[in-house]
């Protein structure tokens, strides 16, 4: 379920950085205030737990494959939102560096869908309501099973609106969601059921860390739902306001250049070094338009300007095919990519043979 | 089913990879977390059927592989375990992608099929540089200068807490796992029933190895922060480092190299 850097345009991945950026920050504030410094290496070895607990499989019953728990609302249960939430951060941040799990850009998103959802949303709305003051194995064991399973749609979707503004990807949105949503109800339950056992285990073997964790925090009061609101607002206009205009503006802007120029060629229009280096590319490239297929121009210039307000996704799909067109598909294009492959590598080689040498 | 004990090998060898001894190595960690995000940034940033004018950004991770030493093959190999996620994901793109963008001859290549090769350039890409930051970098150094370019410090002593104690606990993990697949026989055993009691009682394990770690801190007179030798400083080379990569990407962003190239090629050719 994580998220990737090659699927992401970069005004949702900053979007989606700026907000847990934020997110972080103020949990890193709120720990600190907390002045409780057992909770430092609490926080710290239970991220490590973490990642133990993921590389340990069980048996799934009746299908012979396995699965291993997940993670986020254990901790946010033992933890209380703010801490887990660093926790679950610094946990993918460890496994972006090390593992290659998302991306370094994707990290936002990541840290969005897997651990703000959990601690934020999922664990003050509905957990903390079904369990109440008076914390019963019964109460506990329906909680921590909904909320996972909440937790988890809620998460995977927020993969496919990030997939879906990014463009990168042409998976419509109702294929992707009925992919996702579906394998991630079968995730879900089965996060939920390790989630109650482990959580039972702990309160039969260690009610008072339980209790501890549910008494000492005031939380479902209004304090955590005002920051919940801020944050989804916040997280609504960054990543919906943000990346609808910065993928819709470059199409205004062609689209007036189209009307302007009648020809969507933005190329021309800039100065200085890149003016310069076109230039020469123009000087110097005698094939640059060699087997292009310029289908898709005429058709956006073609449409008015109500119909480009009406479709989001596909002005910029089309922009991007004439980008694709105009650029680099040519037979010098792919020819020049070999080159130039063959040149780093060749590079990296003698480089390194030197660096043996010295 | 990769044994717990290798992948823990694969990651102390990629952690062992930055205790090596180059100019890279050296260089003040914030320099190379910049380089990397600003590469990121202008690779993510192009459009979704651009293919060619990415393949000169090879050039980055592949000098960064030699200046630093790191083992090439083990490199390409954990790039080869792309992430299943974006194949599942880009794998639809051929098929809802029928448009034809390039015509060679008789055969006509669609743009599905073209935005699917960008999808996997980037994604090796981005894979790689991550890898490679961490290679030339190590964890710690690039929490440092993470928190030296403002983030929150206690996240980054979490951050480094969660490092420090990651190995003891997969360890740990790994033994009980182990334990549990030998009392098995293979087949009995691993399923749900054992298995909530034993994460329970390794995250009991943890939390009074938790309570024991912080007796021991507050004997030694643990405020909230660690304590490092600062040996890096942001100077002249790290300077040169930043600037000249940004420059580099900034111009292979801004014009598209390969097509330069192919064409200078089939001008000098006849």
């Amino acid at each position: 379920m994580h998220m990737a850097d090659a699927l992401l345009s970069p005004a949702v991945g900053g979007a989606m950085w700026a907000v847990s950026a934020g997110a972080i920050a103020f949990s890193s504030q709120k720990v600190r205030k907390e002045l409780d410094d057992r909770k430092v290496p609490l926080m710290g070895v239970l991220g490590a737990f973490l990642f133990a607990a993921q590389m340990i499989n069980f048996t799934i019953p009746a299908t012979g494959s396995s699965g291993h728990l997940g993670g986020g609302l254990l901790l946010t249960i033992l933890l209380g939102p703010h801490a887990a939430f660093l926790t679950i951060a610094s946990v993918l941040v460890v496994q972006a560096l090390f593992f290659a799990d998302g991306g370094l850009l994707a990290l936002g998103c990541n840290i969005f869908n897997m651990g703000f959802i959990p601690a934020f949303i999922v664990y003050p709305l509905i957990h903390k309501r079904i369990v109440g003051n008076e914390p019963s194995q019964a109460r506990l064991a329906a909680a921590t099973m909904l909320s996972a399973i909440i937790g988890l749609q809620l998460g995977p979707f927020g993969v496919v609106l990030e997939t879906l503004f990014s463009g990168i990807s042409s998976l419509p949105f109702s294929t992707f969601v009925l992919l996702m949503q579906p394998i991630h109800l079968a995730i879900g339950i089965i996060e939920g059921v390790v989630t109650v056992a482990v959580v039972s285990f702990v309160f039969k073997a260690r009610p008072e860390i339980l209790k501890g964790a549910l008494e000492a925090r005031p939380i479902g009061g209004q304090p955590v739902r005002n920051v919940v609101l801020t944050f989804l607002v916040a997280a609504f206009l960054a990543g919906g306001v943000v990346s609808w205009y910065a993928s819709k503006n470059p199409d205004g802007l062609e689209w007036a250049i189209t009307k302007v120029t009648g020809k969507a060629d933005l190329e021309g229009s800039k100065q200085g070094l890149h003016g310069a280096l076109a230039a020469l590319q123009e000087a110097t490239a005698f094939l640059p338009d060699y087997s292009f297929k310029k289908s898709a121009e005429p058709k956006e210039a073609a449409m008015p300007a109500g119909e480009l307000k009406k479709d989001q996704a596909r002005p910029q799909g089309e922009q991007k095919k004439d980008d694709g067109s105009k650029l680099g598909t040519s037979v010098s294009g792919l020819l020049g990519s070999l080159m130039v492959l063959v040149l780093a590598f060749l590079c990296g080689f003698l480089l390194k043979k030197r660096g043996q040498a010295v | 089913m990769p044994s717990i004990e290798g992948a823990l090998l694969d990651f102390k060898r990629l952690d062992q990879l930055a205790t090596g001894d180059t100019a890279i190595h050296h260089l003040d960690p914030r320099a190379k977390v910049l380089v990397t995000l600003v590469f990121i940034v202008s690779v993510i940033s192009f459009g979704r059927y651009e293919l060619t004018a990415m393949a000169p950004f090879f050039i980055f991770p592949v000098v960064m592989v030699a200046l630093g030493n790191l083992p090439p093959l083990y490199i390409v190999k954990k790039i080869m375990l792309l992430c299943p996620f974006v194949l599942m994901v880009g794998v639809f793109n051929p098929i809802f992608d029928r448009t034809i963008l390039v015509q060679f001859g008789p055969i006509g290549i669609s743009g599905g099929w073209i935005s699917f090769a960008s999808i996997i350039a980037r994604s090796a890409l981005t894979v790689s540089v991550a890898l490679i930051l961490v290679g030339l970098t190590g964890f710690p150094a690039i929490c440092w200068a993470l928190e030296r370019l403002g983030m929150p410090q206690a996240f980054a002593v979490q951050l480094v807490f969660l490092y420090r104690y990651i190995f003891v606990l997969t360890d740990e993990g790994a033994r009980m796992a182990r334990a549990r697949e030998l009392r098995s026989f293979g087949v009995k055993g691993l399923g749900m029933k054992a298995y909530g009691p034993l994460l329970g009682h390794l995250l009991l394990r943890t939390w009074s190895r938790a309570e024991r770690i912080h007796m021991a801190m507050l004997t030694r007179g643990f405020t909230g922060e660690f304590h490092t030798r600062n040996e890096f400083r942001f100077g002249k080379r790290e300077i040169l480092f930043l600037l000249g990569w940004t420059a580099v990407f900034a111009l292979l962003r801004l014009n598209n190299c390969s097509q330069l190239c192919g064409a200078l090629f089939i001008r000098i050719l006849p």
